[in-house]
């Protein structure tokens, strides 16, 4: 008879709620986030930018500026001495806007400034003296895609233009439906603005950057192109990053920060304020989607038609692969074998849109899951059943060609959130806090309905279309001591906590150091794509299984003793067929060890001109359930509980999970009914978190969250990446409780009280 | 750019007296996002925070009135015997910002900035506050409909200041609602303020003109074709919803719609009406 005991995960390693090494600090004040960042003789940093979406710049007359006691430098375009130009996909996006070329967006950089206090360099941007030539923006995609507006810039007003074909295209659907969908464009509000602190080498010839970004090495590059550096003679090191969320992949700060630094030959901290913020980095990709499905009378979807069209803005930045993220997931986590899909990215004189949590995804399921409800409706299927009835299962072909060869398990993620109980019925006296208007006493309770709706998402992780976005640890036993370094942003995630729980896991130590997160080891890839837990995770684990393996052939050696035969006991390494016992701290207390490793995912390829390849790594699912109370005569919205169950192949920090999708729940919330830049005639109106509304806690809903683990074997640790999925098919969930709660149709969001009520 | 810091009121009047254009700094609710944001530098500044007779009120139980001094900040018109006395006011309360405001913000900011979507301003409308004024002539005391004339306009005149403000306690009910595009934490962008005693009406509308609105029209049809001491019936309120509807001067921008800032202080006029019988 064989007894196995299996004793519980040790602390601090995988599977535990391990503590965050920057948990405490932050909590109570003291991390220093990239804001904070301070060096002697430091001078501040100022960006001036042009008010007009669509100008050419006449003259910049400096001279006044120039005047002003304390004022170091001024830079313009001319003063750029590599590419005056950078952008993550191409390059098309100046440094600062010419004299002579067009500014292409307002808030677009014309110069910058060092000073030597915040308030100078306020009062020396105020005496640059800028003349444009205005033109009316270029604010219709519409007009983009029909090639009758004006030319934007030289790389044309298209960024992208994709079809995905496939399948018998003369199918019909005894059921068809179909539906004209807005998405508005959301900001990534993260709470710790933009902010870095460049110290120039003595001798001028080279930069360090303290800076709150994504990808450290993809800043790099960039900035020591525009910079006309050598790579190696830009180092960057993280700063204290407070979220990103996508908002911190491009360039914003940068360039202008070093470049200030190196002429004036002092550090220079630029930090922007909530409103500049706004105008500095790109944002969610406001998107219109038409979209038809055809169904069997039964409710099985055998033809799925689109056409989406995602706004750029006025430079490139991602939106291409945003535009592909957002075709490839046209059919959602459903069963389809006929498509035909039309997708255009856009170039206007809107603000820039490039990566946001959910990447392009977002604005298809928001598509996909209204219209799943619009299908039930005209099948007479209950809207739960009809989800069933399509979802998606491993081995499943998608609409690109591409088999899901990832774990799948749509139907027990959706079957997982129907179980998780409703929330109980509204009292009949509530408090006020309670119900929709919250503190406006807006509402009673006889005012009030309540609406169930439902969305259900699958999200690639990691890049895409042949795209090697590996990742890179080091590990390093000296004295005694384990140290782990990489170049992952830590924007918030816990990747720090993460590596350690790898480290105290594969290494049986409960010490594990964290070296600091810089340009000093190769490339992480970017904190984006659900893809940081599983890239620098199954780099970080190779990097730590390659020092075990040295461990062992020493302990192996030393006893004499077979290597086959050792393993990790706690913090022991044991001998599995003997009685041999040794501390791991005693071993390696003189071993000196040193192992880099890469880590890549398997390759992936392009698309064909009819939208067919493997171009996706891998998948996750997640199912939504939400519950609102809404007062429907003035459009007002509670959202009262959000129930969700998420394919996330196994935990590695359940607390951790916990808090990716609340976060996640609460950004989609926010697309669903507030969240939304408002932008007239290329003019944003709410560049301030006064106008510019986020969820508060009255707003949050309750949120039951279950996890279905099914071990990923495609993932180096089995799990998946947790981030994106949670803030994806919520959006749809809640528009569709509140169709449920309103009957009405609801074509965007997020929706307004007057969408509602009026 | 000098900072005064007076401690009585007397002081205060003479520093104005001096120096008419310097701006008064209370909570700083206001004037710091305008520093801050739109970069307004202000002058000399005198900061009212040490003038304690600003922060206290005080209840006339003969003249039936209480007086809150500019200064009050709105977390202590949230809880507490002023809530017990002026209900609306300490609902409005609730509604400024979020805790960290309503222990700075006030109602003489309120006054000072005069914006359509204070949300201490219906209430004083509706209860016809008396402003209480401090200038170089002397004190007066003026209404509040004769205050405010325009969108961030007052009639103070130069060297004036805000003091207190009087309130008459009124038997009978009052309350304020407030629609905003979340559920806390939000500007107005349609707000009411109902008073309603035995023979008495009055409705004031925040957010739907370029001042404080009173639906005089409704509170009059109301008082000659309702009888008040009972429970209005549908049609009843649906002609005082129109009614107030149509007294509003609502306009489009970022925050919201005309045509929803008409529909929505009917709906909660209405609401209003009907809560006060419950």
């Amino acid at each position: 008879m064989n007894v196995s005991v299996v004793s519980p995960p040790r602390s601090g390693t995988l599977g535990t709620n391990a503590s965050r090494p920057d948990g405490v600090a932050k909590v109570q004040g003291g991390f220093a986030f990239s804001s904070d960042t301070w060096a002697e003789n430091m001078l501040w940093g100022a960006t001036l930018r042009s008010p007009h979406p669509f100008a050419r710049i006449v003259s910049i007359d400096v001279t006044a500026a120039w005047k002003i006691d304390g004022v170091e430098v001024i830079v313009i375009a001319d003063d750029v001495p590599g590419l005056n130009a950078y952008g993550l996909i191409v390059q098309d996006q100046p440094v600062f806007a010419k004299v002579g070329d067009l500014v292409r967006y307002s808030g677009e950089p014309i110069a910058a400034v060092a000073a030597d206090h915040p308030e100078t360099c306020k009062r020396a941007l105020e005496a640059i003296k800028v003349e444009y030539e205005v033109f009316d923006p270029v604010v219709d995609p519409e007009e983009c895609i029909a090639g009758r507006a004006p030319e934007i810039h030289p790389h044309g007003n298209v960024f992208r233009h994709q079809r995905i074909v496939t399948g018998d295209q003369s199918v019909e659907g005894d059921v068809v439906v179909e539906g004209d969908y807005e998405i508005g464009m959301q900001d990534q509000a993260f709470l710790g603005l933009e902010a870095a602190l460049a110290i120039p080498d003595s001798g001028g010839d080279g930069v360090e950057l303290y800076i709150a970004t994504q990808w450290l090495h993809e800043d790099r590059k960039q900035i020591a192109a525009c910079l006309g550096l050598p790579e190696e003679k830009v180092r960057l090191v993280l700063g204290g990053v407070g979220g990103a969320f996508g908002a911190r992949e491009d360039i914003s700060l940068q360039v202008h920060t070093c470049l200030l630094a190196l002429r004036t030959g002092r550090p220079v901290r630029i930090a922007y304020g909530r409103e500049e913020s706004f105008f500095g980095h790109v944002h969610r990709h406001p998107a219109r989607i038409w979209m038809r499905h055809h169904a069997t009378r039964d409710g099985r979807i055998v033809k799925i038609e689109s056409r989406m069209v995602f706004d750029g803005g006025a430079y490139c930045s991602t939106s291409p692969a945003v535009l592909i993220n957002g075709i490839t997931h046209t059919q959602g986590p459903y069963k389809c074998d006929n498509a035909l899909v039309d997708g255009y990215a856009v170039r206007t004189n809107n603000p820039p849109c490039g990566a946001m949590r959910g990447f392009g995804v977002v604005q298809a399921c928001y598509a996909h899951e209204s219209q799943m409800d619009k299908l039930a409706a005209a099948c007479g299927i209950d809207p739960v059943e009809i989800r069933l009835l399509n979802a998606m299962e491993t081995g499943d072909r998608l609409i690109t060609g591409q088999v899901v060869d990832s774990v799948a398990p749509v139907e027990e993620c959706i079957r997982a959130t129907a179980a998780i109980p409703l929330p109980p019925d509204l009292e009949s006296d509530p408090d006020f806090r309670d119900i929709p208007g919250g503190s406006g006493r807006t509402a009673d309770r006889s005012h009030i309905r309540r609406g169930i709706g439902w969305g259900v998402s699958i999200k690639n992780m990691m890049y895409s279309e042949g795209f090697d976005d590996y990742s890179t640890a080091r590990c390093r036993i000296s004295n005694g001591v384990v140290t782990v370094k990489f170049a992952t942003a830590e924007v918030g995630q816990g990747f720090v906590m993460l590596a350690q729980q790898i480290a105290r896991t594969v290494l049986g130590v409960d010490e594990v150091l964290l070296d600091t997160i810089d340009t000093q080891v190769g490339s992480a890839g970017s904190t984006s794509a659900s893809r940081q837990t599983w890239m620098s995770g199954g780099a970080v684990n190779a990097a730590c299984v390659a020092v075990r393996d040295k461990v062992m052939a020493h302990v192996a050696q030393y006893h004499d003793l077979e290597v086959a035969n050792l393993a990790i006991d706690g913090t022991d390494v044991v001998d599995t067929r003997g009685n041999f016992r040794v501390a791991v701290s005693d071993v390696i207390a003189h071993l000196e060890i040193d192992e880099t490793v890469e880590y890549h995912h398997p390759p992936t390829e392009d698309l064909d001109e009819n939208g067919q390849g493997n171009c996706h790594v891998a998948f996750a699912f997640v199912a939504h359930r939400a519950v609102v109370d809404v007062d429907p005569e003035l459009g007002l919205v509670k959202v009262v509980q959000v129930a969700t169950a998420q394919d996330v192949g196994r935990v590695l920090n359940p607390l951790s999970c916990v808090g990716q999708v609340e976060g996640g729940i609460a950004q989609g919330l926010g697309l669903a009914v507030m969240e939304e830049i408002v932008v007239t005639n290329g003019k944003v109106r709410n560049p301030s978190f006064t106008d510019y509304l986020l969820p508060t806690f009255l707003d949050a809903p309750a949120v039951e969250a279950v996890f279905i683990e099914e071990f990923e074997p495609k993932s180096p640790l089995g799990a998946k990446g947790v981030g994106e999925p949670p803030c994806i098919s919520v959006t749809p969930a809640i528009a569709n409780a509140i169709r449920n709660a309103t009957g009405r149709e609801l074509p965007r969001v997020p929706i307004r009280p007057y969408d509602v009520c009026l | 750019m000098s900072v005064a810091l007076p401690t009585s009121v007397g002081e205060v009047v003479d520093l104005l007296a001096h120096n008419p254009e310097a701006t008064l700094l209370a909570g700083g609710t206001d004037l710091m996002v305008e520093v801050n944001l739109h970069g307004r530098r202000p002058g000399d500044v005198v900061a009212l925070h040490r003038v304690s007779e600003l922060r206290t009120w005080s209840l006339d139980t003969s003249r039936r009135t209480v007086t809150i001094g500019s200064g009050v900040p709105y977390a202590e018109m949230e809880t507490g015997e002023l809530a017990r006395l002026v209900p609306a006011l300490a609902e409005a309360a609730r509604t400024v910002g979020s805790p960290q405001i309503r222990a700075a913000g006030t109602l003489g900011g309120n006054l000072g900035t005069c914006s359509p979507a204070g949300d201490g301003l219906p209430i004083l409308s509706a209860l016809d506050a008396l402003i209480d004024v401090v200038g170089p002539n002397g004190q007066r005391q003026v209404r509040f409909a004769d205050f405010m004339v325009g969108v961030k306009k007052n009639s103070l005149q130069p060297s004036e200041f805000v003091r207190s403000v009087t309130l008459p306690l009124v038997e009978g009910w009052q309350g304020y609602a407030k629609v905003g595009t979340r559920n806390a934490m939000v500007i107005a962008t349609a707000s009411v303020c109902l008073v309603r005693s035995i023979d008495h009406v009055a409705v004031a509308l925040g957010a739907v003109g370029p001042t404080i609105i009173r639906a005089t029209e409704a509170e009059r049809w109301l008082v000659a074709n309702h009888v008040m001491s009972s429970p209005p019936n549908v049609e009843t309120l649906s002609e005082f919803g129109r009614m107030v509807r149509e007294a509003s001067r609502p306009i489009d921008d970022h925050r919201s719609t005309a045509a929803y800032r008409r529909h929505a202080v009917g709906v909660l006029a209405q609401r209003l009406l009907t809560r006060s019988y419950s």
